[in-house]
């Protein structure tokens, strides 16, 4: 606890000292340096707690906060999980700060608020009391729309940074009536008391639902994502990678420290909104995706299909849970915290992968990338275990943690109320969709910015990006294959967290043979990722090995065939949004309105033709559009009350002060 | 424990030696019923010999990716074929994967695939890539309510388990295993390239998905990719031999007797299913292509349904 803690007091320094500094370069080294060795030392400590066995929680209360409370800090299994999650993230982003900030035009409104933001995080899931953790997360969502305008620029960049406050304001505010709701009358604002108290099913209900708006608008749940893909993008990549990789997961951590360990015994209906939005938010989620070209905000939006996935599994453990199927729900609650750290690996990696290409050419628009396998490999390697890895492809992580959620969904049929029972399977349908979508969004990605042929100056003469990126990169790629073909290692590393919070934890793997994952019995189902993964390099080399030796190894280059058409344009080939027609046309027309115009010059005119494809944002234009008008009509109304006498101010004066009087008696 | 790995090799290498001859079945079928004579049946194996021994023409701007991945695409589909039950269930590491990660194999092979028609940076390969990508994401959902739905029945998403609960009497006569059954036939045409949803035979059409895709590959590339293609049709059948015609599977240690019968019952079922295969795509014309959605639409409901019918 004292190592996190002074890890946390380092980052918090470390912006006093990145602004003493002049010198860019010192200060850059200086701060992401400091910063990788701080997150290193709180994630030796973190996991430290998470595998030791001797079953004490480290807690300190610091004399700072509200007087009578203090700020209390605790280190148990759940908070160490996610610590290491945050930590992992953290120094992996600031391993590829050390190279990439030497680019950044203005160091000064990014390394400041860098550091500040890591704390920010680690606070929030080590928070103990409800004081501390809303300060804390008002502390982490300030630091990271700090970081968010930080090319402030471009007039996107402030669209997105005004988004960004709204949303997180909105959502703040919801957890502090959470919170007030939770901690009753009396204050009890300390997590212990909230935990020993009764609260009603109608107060916890109300709970459930605030959470649901606070923790889900910042983990981007369906309808509240809009901000997202505005915001994670606009951030320098090595953010991006920390709001996408691991702000979104602290949230997660919110809704699980709150529904899981303090609310007490989930209602039966909550796993039905929980699930519904999940599903929801899944599809729509990899559905916007498909439908962008800008690689950073195809990440960001695909953030949002992984934060529907992890849901569906606490949906599926909530529901499990609430019947008393305690193995069941341990199995959906391992699911979704695998899928947790799964996300963070790869989303990272992913968006490291796409602020290298940003470095390298200038360039986010994927209609002018192409054919960077060449020119950068080792980032194309790297992204390519990443979009392997978040299409859930075996024998890569994402594929573990899905077929572990699959695993839950076919307990469904253990329930006994028909609402849950019918809603099951057909959330694994929307999950099953959301992953085949998955897998099409990320060979659009990597096809038309790493393979094919350059689309522009910029993409046909890039290079390699720094080490230190590439260390960043690869470490993720690494822990990506790891992850997924030792899969029961981390189930294990997870059993006292989900025990923790569910009262059962999943059987032991590390003691099956072979390493086989087994969730529930032999006979049911199993999965080895390590048999796999051997048995598929295994049969690749093999084949090439029997090939190359007994038939021929001859090659020779040669033009493209492309039936004995090919063109040296590359304007003829796929482009990204020509990739997603086909999806867009099946998916699209429903869900977006998606429409299609082609408009051909009249015979004689030698003007181009011209496709015109209109996609509409539904969610935007419902739900958004009207606040957002009714907000600027009240503004205009209110806009008169500036002009009055003085007569007229004392008079509004006067009436509300009568109007607060007569309410206060009626109430009284 | 020696005699588990051997058979478990001879699975392996069944499944190999046996997929092109699967292939050149079925065009032999489809030949003979059009009243032609049509080439031998050996005679994919052939062409797979003459691939492998040509030299590789490989496109300038080709990278690593797209030598590698015919590799990685036959890998992937030969490890999931070998652990579909064949002539017995229960083989040593039959555990290694179940129905859901099988198919998530066949997922990675796709993945690689596609990938490899968008790596020349051509009009064909692009259209194939993307076509593929519009059919996977119907026919992937489609399959895993099929795999619900067998699941829930069998109590268990292990294939080996599933073959040999399906074979008692116990799994009976159910509405969800014909929806299945019907669910599965459907992606199987989807997910081999098979008429309606493509045409095997056929090179520059304008709906081709497959074909399009590897456009670009020459030699011992082009066989592998194409032995890959077999072997998926091959498990595709199997797949459908082993959930919905279980019966004279033998069971793990069932000694040499039990195996043979097995083979020769797994050849038997091959063959009905071949036939029932080169009949359906004689008789049907092929569709446009943006019909294919709701053809492996109907799939997807028909494993939903399937699913959900079980609880009643």
């Amino acid at each position: 606890m004292l190592v996190v803690m002074s890890a946390v007091a380092v980052l918090l320094a470390l912006p006093v000292a990145a602004l003493g500094i002049g010198a860019r370069r010192v200060a850059t080294v200086l701060v992401y340096g400091f910063g990788l060795a701080a997150s290193l030392a709180s994630l030796a400590a973190a996991l430290g707690q998470l595998l030791s066995t001797a079953g004490t929680t480290p807690a300190i209360t610091l004399p700072l906060g509200l007087p009578w409370i203090g700020a209390h800090m605790r280190l148990d299994a759940l908070s160490a999980f996610f610590l290491t999650v945050v930590d992992l993230g953290g120094a992996a982003a600031c391993l590829y700060g050390l190279g990439y900030g030497r680019h950044e035009r203005a160091p000064r409104r990014v390394l400041p608020f860098f550091p500040l933001f890591l704390a920010g995080m680690q606070l929030v899931v080590l928070a103990d009391d409800a004081f501390t953790f809303l300060f804390s997360w008002e502390f982490m969502s300030l630091a990271s729309w700090a970081l968010v305008v930080a090319d402030h620029h471009k007039g996107d960049t402030v669209r997105a940074g005004y988004v960004y406050l709204i949303m997180a304001s909105f959502g703040t505010a919801a957890l502090l009536l959470a919170f007030g709701l939770l901690a009753g009358p009396e204050g009890g604002y300390g997590f212990a008391a909230i935990r020993a108290a009764a609260h009603s099913p109608a107060e916890a209900s109300l709970v459930l639902a605030l959470l649901l708006l606070g923790a889900g608008s910042k983990a981007g749940l369906v309808p509240l994502h809009v901000w997202l893909p505005l915001a994670h993008p606009a951030a320098p990549s090595h953010v991006s990678a920390l709001m996408s990789g691991v702000m979104t997961k602290v949230a997660i951590y919110a809704f699980v420290r709150v529904v899981f360990d303090l609310l007490g015994q989930p209602q039966w209906w909550w796993s039905m909104a929980v699930l519904t939005l999940g599903g929801i938010t899944a599809v729509l989620g990899v559905l916007y995706a498909l439908m962008q070209h800008d690689l950073k905000r195809l990440l960001a939006y695909h953030t949002v299909e992984n934060i529907g996935i992890i849901y569906i599994g606490l949906g599926l453990a909530l529901a499990f849970r609430a019947e008393g199927l305690a193995p069941a729900a341990a199995l959906a609650l391992t699911a979704a915290l695998f899928h947790v750290l799964n996300h963070m690996t790869f989303k990272s990696l992913l968006f490291f992968g796409a602020g290298a290409v940003l470095t390298a050419t200038g360039e986010r628009d994927m209609e002018r990338l192409g054919g960077l396998i060449h020119r950068m490999p080792v980032t194309a390697f790297a992204f390519l275990i990443g979009c392997a890895a978040i299409s859930a492809l075996p024998p890569f992580n994402g594929f573990a943690s899905e077929w572990l959620t699959f695993q839950a969904v076919l307990q469904g049929p253990k329930l006994a109320l028909w609402g849950p029972k019918l809603l099951v399977p057909s959330v694994g349908a929307l999950l099953a969709l959301s992953a085949a979508l998955a897998a099409g969004c990320f060979v659009k990605a990597f096809g038309v910015t790493f393979l094919s042929r350059p689309r522009s100056r910029p993409a046909a003469t890039a290079g390699e990006v720094d080490r230190f990126s590439l260390a960043a990169m690869l470490l993720f790629a690494v822990l990506c294959l790891l992850a997924g073909i030792l899969p029961g290692l981390v189930i294990d590393t997870l059993g006292p967290v989900v025990g923790g919070l569910v009262g059962q934890r999943m059987p032991v793997q590390s003691v099956e043979p072979w390493l086989t994952i087994i969730p529930i019995a032999a006979s049911h189902s199993s999965y080895n990722g390590l048999l796999v993964f051997v048995f598929i390099t295994w049969a690749a080399l093999t084949a090439a090995q029997v090939i190359h030796r007994w038939a021929s190894h001859a090659l020779r280059r040669g033009p493209a065939w492309d039936c004995g058409y090919p063109d040296a344009s590359p304007l003829t080939q796929y482009s990204a949004s020509g990739f997603a027609q086909p999806i867009r046309r099946v998916f699209g027309t429903v869900v977006f309105r998606a429409t299609e115009e082609v408009r051909m010059p009249p015979p004689g005119d030698t003007g181009p033709a011209r496709l015109e494809v209109v996609v509409k944002d539904l969610v935007w234009a419902v739900f958004y559009a009207p606040v957002a008008k009714a907000v600027g009509i009240l503004a205009d109304r209110l806009n008169r009350m500036q002009y009055l006498t003085i007569r007229k101010y004392l008079s509004l004066v006067f009436l509300a002060l009568v109007i607060l009087l007569l309410a206060l008696e009626l109430w009284l | 424990m020696i005699i588990d790995l051997l058979t478990q090799g001879v699975e392996m290498i069944l499944v190999l030696a046996i997929a092109p001859l699967l292939t050149g079945f079925v065009r032999k079928v489809k030949a003979r019923l059009l009243r032609r004579q049509g080439p031998s049946v050996w005679q994919p194996y052939r062409d797979l010999l003459r691939l492998a021994r040509k030299e590789v023409v490989l496109a300038e701007n080709a990278s690593w990716l797209f030598r590698t991945a015919p590799y990685l695409i036959f890998a992937a589909t030969w490890v999931a074929a070998a652990l579909v039950p064949t002539f017995a269930s229960g083989l040593m590491f039959s555990w290694a994967a179940d129905l859901i990660a099988i198919i998530a194999l066949l997922g990675s092979a796709r993945f690689f695939l596609a990938l490899a028609g968008m790596e020349v940076g051509t009009a064909f390969g692009g259209i194939g890539s993307s076509r593929e990508a519009m059919i996977a994401s119907v026919a992937e959902p489609a399959i895993l309510m099929m795999v619900f739905t067998v699941a829930l029945i069998a109590g268990s998403s292990q294939l080996s388990t599933v073959a040999r609960f399906m074979a008692t009497a116990e799994a009976g006569l159910r509405v969800s295993t014909g929806l299945a059954l019907f669910a599965l036939i459907i992606v199987a045409l989807a997910e081999n390239a098979r008429i309606p949803v493509d045409n095997p035979a056929t090179h520059l059409e304008l709906t081709m998905v497959h074909e399009a895709m590897v456009l670009e590959y020459s030699g011992r590339h082009l066989a592998v990719i194409e032995l890959a293609a077999s072997l998926k049709l091959l498990l595709y059948l199997s797949l459908i031999g082993c959930i919905f015609i279980p019966w004279g599977m033998a069971a793990s240690g069932g000694g040499i007797t039990g195996y043979l019968i097995g083979s020769l019952l797994y050849l038997a079922k091959l063959g009905v299913l071949g036939l029932g295969l080169a009949l359906f795509e004689s008789a049907i014309a092929k569709m446009r292509v943006f019909r294919v959605p709701q053809f492996v639409g109907a799939a997807l409901m028909l494993g939903l349904l399937g699913t959900l019918l079980l609880f009643f």
